[in-house]
């Protein structure tokens, strides 16, 4: 496809470029024909004592200059440069792009099929996969889950027991390669007293100090308002929607009460990216293995 | 006497001079100071952080420091070398005051984060178009004193800085177009890749005019007078100043390298940054070459170290340059600390070197005196100034040709053998380097105001009669 909307353009930029170089070479020509008298003036004095030598251009400088018109020219005859002419080397950058890909996938790609034809559990017992594991996530991963894979406020913790979309392999899986929408809604509807009410019986269930009196007065609003809807009735959570396990004591967002009372107030937006694309299904199947590999032993 | 044409106009050359002094310690001291919130990023307090100060760093080095030293030294030497006071009348003026409310606003507005998101042509429209008014005004003064000048011939530093004066008015008004929104938010008259080219055609340009044509015309004039030995070859001057404007106008791609810039425009810019080299170099010899018989100067006279010394940097950054324009050598330099230590080889040894020589000869000329208050002081700032830079430029090319090769290592199963944040934490030590640097090019700095200051108290501040140009002997 061409990068001109008329063929004028092509032109014009052909004419240009080569006019320009054309130019430099000309001008260089020309001005070493001059008539030169070594160690002279050319007779004109300004502001009392500047004058000019009319020597000649250093012979070197000169063919320094020349080099670089040639290369120039050699390189437009080559590579693309002159318009929509594309050069004799049919260079572009993303076929130079494609083809270093293709090369370097071509090396690794039996190392990931080995792995591939692997159970996730099997593969994440084998040392080799996982530090190939270990230099995936730390290219696609750690930029949200930390270097360690402890998260960070809003990025789940990978190395411990708790999972929002559960931690079997296809789990896992699935949240890597189509990604996760992460919803709780807002409930300012409630009241702030209301929500204070809540808040305290939310801080009840993981055994964390709070009002009791708020608290037997939040767990009847943890019915009626709808809580119980994705977090259950035990208040365990639901994997299939992604709702936290409120028991436990795991915090996505913080466990104080104005965290709380903030995420109650006006929810939460959260997004884990689909990799499937990107990385390619054995990347992808390897990543699984390792994660669950970081959250072994933990309780 | 001030409005007589028997004298020179020095009074703007002496408010120009002394503002290079204070705006160089202002800018090189925010550079500092950002320096070390790379090395201790505690230092990065509220909206006070790198990213607000960075810019107010690069302005406040080039337009306020650089450029206060562009309009003395053009000033003074268009009306020398034109044998006639600058015209222009209420014009001059207006280019010292406006010019100082342009560095004032920057200093204001871009700490509070008003900015155009454009490198080095931050500032907001209001402020472009105070800059546009002070330009057109310098564009008459200069040009109205080459006009009533009573010599025949423009002498070679004139050339160099007509050409600076003219592509700045076009780099300027071309890519800060812009929609005002409000007062202080505006949005680019380009968008995506057009814009991005259109953005390092300025930038660059600002390299190739600003910081290079202007200081050649600079160096055109304080080398050939401080060394009292004519410009070694008039044909060099001819050939390499007509090649400079032809090609620089051309080398902005090489910073859109590998990008969404086409294949061809990427090549096109890729050529010219290599063509360069010769028509850069002829600067260098042409400066140095004059010294060829009085080689012996160097030895005592500090400022002609300052100037000779600047153009070495010159050469040796303009080698570079070319280089690094290459793509393959691109792919590994882009983005990494190479490009800092780059850009301050020409800014520190060549940009702020040439303009300390030249102000340190104009300083005792412009307040009556022989010579400055101490001589051996210049000399300390000389070697002061070389050290700091020489560390700072080899610290920047340590850090990034190891960044560039950290980024691009990988291990046997195609994965990246280095996260990013090892590459930060693997530079470090280079950036206390540079820091130290720039800290003792701030402190030679320092050291030029005092001298400053000593030799202008007492001083008198006369015009100095407008020269009778030497009869032709041709």
């Amino acid at each position: 496809m061409s990068d001109f909307v008329s063929g004028f353009w092509n032109m014009y930029v052909i004419v240009i470029v080569l006019g320009s170089i054309l130019a430099c070479a000309l001008l260089l020509y020309m001005q070493s024909k001059a008539t030169f008298t070594p160690g002279k003036t050319m007779g004109h004095v300004w502001d009392e004592t500047l004058e000019e030598y009319n020597n000649p251009m250093p012979k070197w400088w000169s063919w320094l200059f020349v080099l670089t018109v040639v290369f120039s020219l050699v390189y437009l005859v080559l590579y693309p440069g002159l318009g929509d002419f594309k050069g004799v080397l049919g260079w572009t950058q993303q076929g130079a792009h494609k083809t270093e890909v293709e090369k370097m996938d071509a090396v690794v790609k039996p190392m990931f099929d080995k792995y591939m034809a692997m159970d996730v559990k099997a593969v994440a017992g084998d040392k080799q996969a996982m530090e190939m594991g270990k230099r995936l996530y730390l290219t696609y991963c750690m930029q949200c889950h930390g270097a360690d894979a402890r998260g960070a406020k809003g990025f789940p913790n990978l190395t411990d027991s708790d999972w929002q979309y559960g931690g079997e392999p296809e789990q896992i899986k699935e949240t890597i390669a189509n990604g996760r929408m992460g919803v709780m809604p807002p409930h300012e509807q409630l009241g702030a007293d209301g929500i204070k009410d809540l808040a305290n019986f939310v801080r009840s269930l993981s055994g964390l100090p709070n009002d009791s009196v708020r608290a037997s007065k939040g767990k009847e609003a943890f019915t009626s308002a709808g809580c119980v809807g994705c977090h259950g009735m035990d208040a365990k959570g639901m994997a299939a929607v992604g709702a936290p396990n409120l028991t436990d004591k795991v915090w996505l967002y913080g466990s104080s009460e104005a965290t709380i009372t903030e995420t109650i107030t006006k929810g939460r937006q959260n997004q884990m990216p689909a990799w499937k694309d990107f990385l390619g299904d054995a990347k992808v199947h390897l990543l699984s293995a390792y994660v669950i590999s970081l959250s072994q032993g933990a309780k | 006497m001030s409005g007589s044409q028997t004298t020179y106009n020095d009074k703007v050359v002496r408010q120009f001079a002394v503002m290079t002094v204070i705006w160089g310690i202002v800018g090189m001291l925010v550079g500092v100071i950002i320096a070390a919130q790379l090395v201790w990023p505690e230092l990065n307090m509220g909206f006070l952080h790198f990213g607000r100060l960075r810019p107010l760093h690069t302005n406040a080095v080039i337009f306020a420091f650089g450029g206060c030293a562009l309009f003395a030294t053009s000033y003074w030497c268009v009306q020398r070398t034109s044998h006639a006071r600058l015209w222009g009348g209420p014009l001059v003026p207006f280019t010292f005051w406006g010019w100082q409310i342009v560095i004032l606003l920057a200093a204001i507005t871009l700490p509070l984060g008003f900015t155009q998101g454009k490198e080095y042509a931050e500032l907001e429209w209001p402020i472009d178009i105070l800059i546009t008014l002070v330009w057109v005004s310098y564009a008459l003064v200069f040009f109205g004193t080459v006009a009533k000048r009573t010599v025949s011939h423009i002498y070679v530093a004139n050339w160099f800085f007509g050409a600076f004066i003219i592509a700045v008015a076009l780099l300027h008004l071309v890519n800060s177009a812009a929609v005002p929104v409000t007062l202080t938010k505006s949005y680019s008259a380009y968008s995506g890749v057009q814009d991005a080219m259109i953005q390092w055609w300025y930038g660059h340009n600002a390299v190739g005019f600003f910081l290079t044509a202007g200081f050649l015309g600079m160096m055109y004039y304080f080398v050939p007078k401080q060394a009292g030995r004519p410009v070694y070859s008039y044909r060099l001057s001819v050939v390499h100043f007509w090649a400079l404007i032809f090609t620089y106008m051309w080398a902005g791609p090489h910073h859109l390298h590998y990008t969404a810039l086409p294949d061809w425009t990427q090549s096109v810019g890729m050529i010219f940054s290599l063509i360069l080299l010769a028509p850069s170099w002829g600067g260098m010899i042409n400066g140095i070459m004059t010294l060829s018989g009085a080689w012996h100067k160097l030895r005592d006279d500090p400022i002609l170290k300052f100037l000779i010394t600047s153009l070495s940097f010159y050469g040796m950054s303009t080698f570079e340059g070319p280089m690094m324009a290459i793509k393959t050598v691109n792919a590994l330099s882009h983005y990494t600390d190479w490009t800092v230590g780059h850009v301050h080889s020409g800014a520190l040894g060549w940009v702020a070197m040439v303009s300390i020589g030249s102000i340190y000869y104009l300083l005792p000329k412009l307040f009556g005196k022989t010579e400055m208050y101490s001589t051996k002081l210049v000399t300390t700032h000389f070697w002061i100034a070389t050290i700091g830079t020489v560390l700072y430029i080899a610290s920047m090319w340590i850090a990034g040709v190891m960044q560039g090769l950290m980024w691009r290592a990988v291990n046997a199963d195609g994965t990246l053998a280095y996260s990013f944040v090892e590459s930060v934490k693997g530079s470090y030590p280079f950036w206390a380097i540079r820091w130290l640097g720039g800290v003792l090019f701030l402190s030679g700095m320092l050291i030029m105001a005092y001298n400053m200051f000593k030799t202008m108290a007492g001083g008198k501040t006369q015009d100095a009669p407008v020269v009778i140009p030497v009869a032709h002997h041709a």
